[in-house]
């Protein structure tokens, strides 16, 4: 017996619906199967981690707080994979965005006005993940140097800068050795709503996500964008100028990042620390091609993804699971729902050998 | 090969062809571009499977599902992109799809290869990576690969529009010595000169039919005179359409292109020193087969491949100054024209953002109606403006492009094929509406097809490898007759 994939000839209408939730219920029979074999009962443990996570408005509102800077990174990889430009240095970009946002609220905040420090740090935030991006964006437009590459690389040229920065010259000398810098002053706090830690960053990452769909859908710019991706010959041919293209696409995406960076700084630390890096930039990866680079999907999944991260802390609590099953599970969702967006143009094909 | 049909949409690639290869002899294939020699040899080797007919072997009638079919039964074909590992070695490649034993004794493998290199004067490093070979070499391998598969059908898809003046002379060698074996090959090209001097047989297709098949001493005279006798026999005595053309040609020169020199894809010189110029209200035609520089010439026009040497201007201008407002029909339609995943309104306003945009918003709703007028105004099939391009058959998908473009109406534009692969009708709209864009402007018409050319033009071009043959204007009595021997590289002799 022999499988083989051969291309659909008639769509697959209303039934393509099926697929995402069919995965995803198969991502989930993998995690029962995780379960079991820890000894949890997988309905229980389900049960609980939907509890932990959609349970109450407080949880909810710590998903929605996991969520923020996975719809930043989502829609920054998203916007570069739009141009076909594919960009693995969301991490990196959000250090650099969170490290030059920093660098404003420490050494500027006591010398501009009060209600500039917010906006100079997020403008800073944004300078310093666009700044990031643009170095794989030059090296691809102008060298033709594969972009996966050096921005996967400039990830941990980023990281041990960081590192240098809390280790070193910022070091927060009152700090008796914590890995940080010293707390911002009160200026350069992010605001946080509804007495919970939901903060700036959530307003800011749903209006990027506004933004960027309207620029994509209604813009000359954002559809010449959309032309080069789907078609770089046909983009030329259509005199678009490609190597700016990319330069712009690749300051926005890095520019997101590194406002998911500066929000995650300053609305949640109020300090540039250890744990800034905490692999955001490459769930974003995930983020953006589970919504299928569609800024609604990216909303959706990024919360998604934050409910299994909150669910999975949850049930180590409660039920003294290791929390990096939620981390599994995410590997499982992503892993299915891929295999099902290829059944979408694809039929498996059994055929008997003869 | 008896009967052999193969329908495309629009089009039969292969209506009813009898095609019979004796052993032992190189059996050239001749027609224009799209005269359907390949498809009928895909059918041969299995790639395609016919709509009607059939295929026998030494009397035995065969069914091939995949080209692995036809390889069994020593039938094999070398296409004109090659089907090599770039990263793997000669030895490698050779070895994929070998019938062999778990083990591979690559030592062994490779002497052998050195053994069939030396034997058929081939002269390749059985250890080099492809990626190191030139074209010519590269094309080598794959007649080795051939050659170690044991066939006795051996297909070759124009395999010397690859290749130098020399490495066309050693091919030839290694297929005189492969056919004194008693292995058949048959040769497909549009060169006529190479076809008097290496076939047994030659067949010459064309609209997808079997013209005739001659053996060359029964041509009249060798040479240059064999050349001329085939090239009619290749374009036909078809009718011209009989088109209402009121010459609005002027003096005014819209497009002037001096001493142009233009590299092609492999870095090699794809035309050499031309010089043209096209006048206001003129239909200025390149006739040329496929492969002669005139890719490259359109893409030097339109800023998509670098000038070497020489001059374009346009309206006294540098036509850098004026690529935006030049409406071009590509020949290649999916690759360049459209953008397959996007719907058929975003592909309406490819080149024509500029119309429909307020600021930097593109007016969509003013698109959408100006796209519904053009496309029912140029019958395009299709059940709504957001279905996606790629979805539209090949002739609605080129009424797309051609109504984008024509609707620009643009003082200058460039099309290339433009009526490849339609039906009659839609072929006469298209020349009609080319016959219009003219009026104020100029239109250059790049095509293999001499009935389009002389329907339409009032000048032609005739390229031959890169280099001018002619330049000539259809009030001339003589022009129909001599433009065939001149496509085919024969000056005619007053």
């Amino acid at each position: 017996m022999r499988f083989a994939l051969r291309k659909r000839i008639r769509p697959l209408y209303w039934r393509r619906y099926l697929i995402p939730p069919a995965a995803i219920l198969s991502a989930l029979c993998f995690g029962a199967i995780l379960f079991l074999w820890v000894g949890v009962n997988p309905v229980r443990a389900y049960i609980e981690m939907l509890k932990g996570s959609f349970g109450s408005l407080y949880n909810f509102s710590e998903v929605l707080v996991r969520a923020t800077p996975l719809i930043l990174c989502g829609l920054s990889v998203a916007l570069a994979g739009k141009m076909q430009i594919w960009n693995i240095g969301a991490e990196g970009q959000l250090v650099m965005g969170g490290a030059a946002g920093a660098g404003v609220a420490l050494f500027l905040s006591s010398r501009i006005p009060a209600p500039l420090v917010i906006p100079a740090m997020l403008f800073s935030g944004f300078l310093g993940g666009a700044a990031w991006g643009l170095i794989p964006g030059v090296l691809r437009a102008r060298f033709r140097v594969n972009e996966i590459i050096t921005s996967l690389m400039l990830n941990y040229v980023a990281i041990f800068w960081l590192e240098h920065l809390y280790f070193g010259p910022w070091r927060d000398p009152a700090g008796r050795g914590f890995p940080g810098t010293a707390i911002f002053t009160d200026a350069a706090w992010f605001p946080r709503f509804f007495n919970t830690r939901i903060h700036l960053g959530l307003p800011i990452g749903l209006l990027a996500a506004l933004v960027i769909w309207y620029l994509l859908a209604y813009t000359e710019w954002g559809y010449q964008v959309r032309v080069t991706g789907a078609n770089p010959k046909a983009a030329r041919y259509a005199q678009i100028p490609i190597v700016r293209k990319i330069l712009w696409i690749m300051i926005l995406s890095g520019g997101l990042a590194g406002l998911a960076g500066i929000c995650e700084t300053a609305g949640i630390y109020y300090r540039l620390q250890q744990g800034l890096a905490a692999g955001n930039g490459y769930t974003g990866i995930v983020v953006a091609w589970l919504g299928r680079l569609h800024s609604g999907s990216i909303l959706m999944i990024s919360i998604l993804l934050g409910g299994l991260m909150v669910g999975g802390d949850q049930l180590q609590i409660s039920m003294q699971v290791p929390s990096s099953i939620g981390l599994a599970l995410q590997g499982a969702i992503l892993f299915s729902v891929l295999g099902g967006q290829v059944l979408q143009e694809y039929e498996l094909e059994i055929r008997k050998k003869h | 090969m008896r009967g052999v049909v193969k329908k495309f949409p629009n089009t039969y690639a292969s209506n009813g062809v009898d095609f019979t290869l004796e052993s032992g002899k190189i059996h050239s294939l001749l027609g224009e571009n799209g005269a359907g020699k390949t498809t009928l040899m895909r059918i041969l080797s299995g790639s395609y499977a016919p709509d009607a007919g059939e295929i026998r072997i030494t009397g035995k009638r065969v069914v091939f599902h995949s080209p692995r079919d036809a390889l069994d039964h020593g039938i094999g074909m070398i296409h004109q992109h090659f089907q090599l590992v770039e990263n793997f070695t000669v030895t490698e490649n050779i070895s994929l799809g070998m019938p062999t034993d778990v083990h591979l004794d690559m030592g062994a493998l490779e002497k052998q290869v050195r053994e069939f290199s030396d034997r058929y004067g081939l002269s390749i490093d059985s250890r080099a990576h492809i990626r190191d070979l030139s074209v010519g070499q590269q094309q080598r391998v794959e007649i080795l690969r051939m050659l170690f598969r044991r066939v006795n059908i051996l297909i070759m898809d124009e395999p010397t529009a690859v290749l130098s003046p020399q490495e066309i002379t050693r091919l030839f060698a290694t297929m005189r010595r492969i056919r004194d074996e008693g292995r058949s090959i048959v040769f497909i090209t549009h060169k006529l000169e190479e076809v008097v001097e290496i076939s047994d047989t030659i067949t010459i297709l064309r609209r997808g039919k079997v013209v005739r098949t001659v053996h060359p001493d029964h041509l009249s005279g060798w040479g240059r005179g064999a050349g001329t006798e085939l090239a009619r026999m290749m374009v036909g005595r078809e009718v011209i359409f009989e088109i209402q053309r009121e010459p609005v040609k002027t003096e005014t020169v819209l497009l002037e292109v001096e001493n142009l020199s233009v590299k092609g894809d492999l870095g090699e010189p794809a035309v050499s020193n031309l010089s043209f110029s096209i006048r206001k209200g003129e239909v200025f035609s390149v006739l040329c087969f496929a492969g002669n520089g005139q890719r490259a010439l359109v893409e030097a026009l339109m800023g998509l491949r670098p000038v070497e040497t020489g001059r374009i201007l346009f309206k006294g201008r540098p036509i850098s100054e004026s690529y935006k407002k030049i409406a071009y029909v590509p020949e290649d339609r999916t690759g360049r024209g459209s953008i397959a995943d996007m719907s058929i309104l975003e592909n309406f306003i490819l080149t024509r953002t500029n119309r429909f945009k307020k600021g930097p918003l593109l007016q969509w709703r003013r698109a959408r109606d100006t796209a519904r007028k053009l496309a029912a105004a140029h019958k395009i099939a299709a059940s709504g403006l957001d279905m996606k391009a790629g979805q539209l058959s090949g002739g609605n998908l080129q009424k797309l492009i051609l109504a984008r473009e024509f609707s620009r109406k643009s003082s200058f534009l460039i099309a290339e094929q433009p009526t490849r692969g339609l039906d009659i009708g839609a072929t006469e709209e298209i020349w009609q509406s080319l016959l219009k864009q003219r009026i104020g402007g100029a239109v250059m018409l790049v095509s293999g097809d001499i009935r389009e050319v002389l329907s339409l033009s009032d000048t032609i071009l005739v390229l031959f490898r890169g280099g001018i043959m002619d330049i000539l204007s259809t009030d001339d009595e003589n022009c129909r007759d001599k433009i065939g021997p001149l496509m085919a590289g024969v000056k005619s002799s007053r």
